[in-house]
């Protein structure tokens, strides 16, 4: 089998076995990077040297016996994620020359398991964006068509995966950015509940809704990169404290008799035919598998995109008050102090994230605040009651993740509601505060991968690996590769 | 929603940026149209509501005061711009 194809725990039984070495599995990688970069466009760095070195080391572990599930194992991050001594920027030109302190302590964990950082993934600026067009850095490209998007913000992250750059990533999900480009890219994205993974060296965007996770080629991986990054971090006091369980032998339990809802208002008559297929199809999979489906019904799902759009903008305007040019980041020369930041700041932040602290500086402005950022905040309630209604009376939620594939590049870049439209399935689950992940779930007519979204109560990351696990199993979707 | 390039440009002065004349025009028509969209939340009723500020419900998060390590003067002034000694330097304040 191909190095650059296997998942993570086909290359762990590899490197266990001693059929190959973590040096060969890293080398792979990066000639596999260097080969198809210059048309996907997935990386903002990469850390050649480190990782062979890194990989070096990992084959002293397998030599000592020491072989964890990650062990050696080449993987990659969106820049978003601070690595100490190796640039961040997070897609932005305000962080071009930014070398962080000390590290993100989700990658820390997977760091101590002995995973290899092949570089940091290209991504949205900010995190602020549903295409990766909003990048400083060049719009990573959909390596199953070059001519669309690959989704966002974790652009990057779905893109190396599905290009085969890494054996698997790390993105961040905001109000979609994991499992809206890992629909359009083909693989299994999976955003935890809030607070089941530390956010803490994570880049800040709106944080009541970031949340991190993996991007991999199967729901075993899932599995096994959530078991890696979950649990409490008392460097970030929202992360929460409840016992992280063994995620992967949930795996195999199967789904005969699961209750599985369907939200009459994500099945709607705007949504693309090629995708109400894909989902069709999956309700038939799960019936077959003996699964008992329920209709249910969440009836604000409409107000989800209205309500992000002021709470995540409120939340990033007074995030990024941070980038002014005092202390790390760009500055700008000036004559006074209030110069030096308006200069810094507008040389250094690009147009769509201006656009969202515009927004969330006017939601939070004395006479506004009341109308348009409490108003939200409200309606966020009452977007999480009907969450907790309807799952009274189900395990899990089946829904599309997007309303159609990956769309072409440019297409939507002037119209900013339309592009904040696109997150429409995957927001309210941030505003909720529950898990969610994104599956292959079949293809367009024009071969774009097309994602279904298994929703979770919060904490039940298990039902819903589990329930992936499952159709994974049943159907052959998850095995297309892209040929780029 | 009516937004005049006064009112960008108060609101960019509150956002500390300086807009080009070209993102003022943009700012206000496209501003104007997502203002106009989330009224849509007005056909809510939230009288009585609690607004929610987390999804998870949580107390205080204590911890216990112990000393700690922190990054150390050389780590943090690494990223500095600028920097004077052992301090952050920034251009002059009260002439």
């Amino acid at each position: 089998m191909n190095i650059i194809d296997m998942t993570i725990h086909e290359m762990h039984a590899a490197l266990k076995g001693r059929q190959i070495s973590s040096v060969e599995a890293v080398t792979s990688m990066l000639q596999r990077i260097e080969s198809v970069e210059p048309k996907v466009g997935s990386f903002i760095t990469v850390t050649s040297e480190q990782a062979l070195s890194a990989a070096k080391s990992a084959d002293d572990d397998i030599a000592r016996g020491v072989c964890g599930q990650l062990t050696g194992i080449p993987l990659a991050i969106k820049d978003i994620f601070l690595t100490e001594g190796t640039r961040t920027t997070c897609g932005s030109r305000i962080l071009e020359n930014f070398v962080p302190p000390y590290s993100a302590s989700s990658w820390e964990k997977l760091h101590q398991s002995g995973a290899v950082l092949l570089g940091k993934l290209n991504q949205d600026e900010f995190a602020m964006g549903s295409s990766n067009e909003s990048s400083a850095y060049g719009t990573t490209r959909n390596p199953w068509d070059t001519s669309c998007i690959p989704g966002g913000s974790s652009g990057g992250s779905a893109a190396a995966v599905a290009a085969r750059e890494a054996t698997a990533t790390l993105g961040t999900d905001t109000g979609g950015s994991i499992r809206q480009p890992a629909s359009h890219c083909g693989c299994v994205g999976l955003k935890p509940t809030y607070g089941r993974v530390s956010r803490y060296g994570v880049i800040a965007y709106a944080s009541s809704l970031d949340q991190v996770g993996p991007l991999t080629r199967d729901v075993t991986d899932s599995a096994i990169m959530l078991e890696a990054i979950a649990g409490y971090d008392p460097k970030d006091s929202t992360s929460v404290d409840t016992p992280v369980p063994d995620y992967r032998s949930a795996l195999t339990h199967g789904v005969k008799g699961l209750r599985i809802g369907l939200p009459k208002e994500y099945f709607i008559s705007g949504l693309d035919p090629d995708v109400q297929k894909a989902m069709e199809s999956a309700i038939d999979t799960y019936r077959r598998l003996g699964a008992e489906f329920v209709d249910i019904s969440l009836p604000h799902t409409d107000y989800a995109v209205a309500t992000y759009y002021l709470i995540a903008t409120a939340e990033a305007s007074s995030n990024l008050a941070r980038y002014d040019g005092v202390r790390f980041g760009h500055r700008a020369e000036a004559d006074g102090l209030l110069d030096m930041y308006t200069k810094s700041r507008s040389d250094g932040f690009g147009t769509e994230v201006k656009r969202r602290i515009m927004l969330g500086t006017y939601a939070l402005s004395s006479g506004y605040y009341d109308a348009y950022y409490v108003k939200a905040q409200k309606v966020r309630t009452l977007i999480m009651n009907d969450f907790i209604k309807a799952f009274e009376d189900v395990d899990v939620m089946l829904t599309p993740v997007a309303p159609t594939p990956a769309f072409k590049i440019g297409e939507k870049i002037n119209d900013p509601l339309q592009m904040y439209l696109s997150d429409i399935f995957t927001i309210p689950v941030n505003l909720a505060g529950t898990c969610a992940m994104s599956l292959p779930a079949g293809f367009s007519a024009s071969g774009l991968p097309i994602g279904l979204q298994l929703i979770g109560k919060p904490f039940g990351e298990e039902t819903i690996l589990k329930a992936g696990y499952s159709f994974e199993q049943a159907t052959e979707w998850h095995n297309r590769k892209a040929t780029i | 929603m009516k937004m005049t390039i006064a009112d960008v440009e108060n609101v960019a002065r509150l956002a500390r940026l300086e807009l080009s004349p070209e993102d003022k025009e943009l700012f206000a028509v496209q501003m104007a149209a997502i203002l106009g969209y989330v009224e849509k939340l007005n056909e809510l009723n939230t009288e009585g509501i609690v607004p929610t500020s987390h999804a998870v419900p949580m107390e205080n998060a204590f911890r216990k005061d112990e000393v700690q390590p922190s990054i150390g003067l050389g780590r943090a002034l690494a990223n500095a711009p600028r920097k004077t000694g052992t301090f952050f330097a920034v251009p002059k304040v009260i002439e």
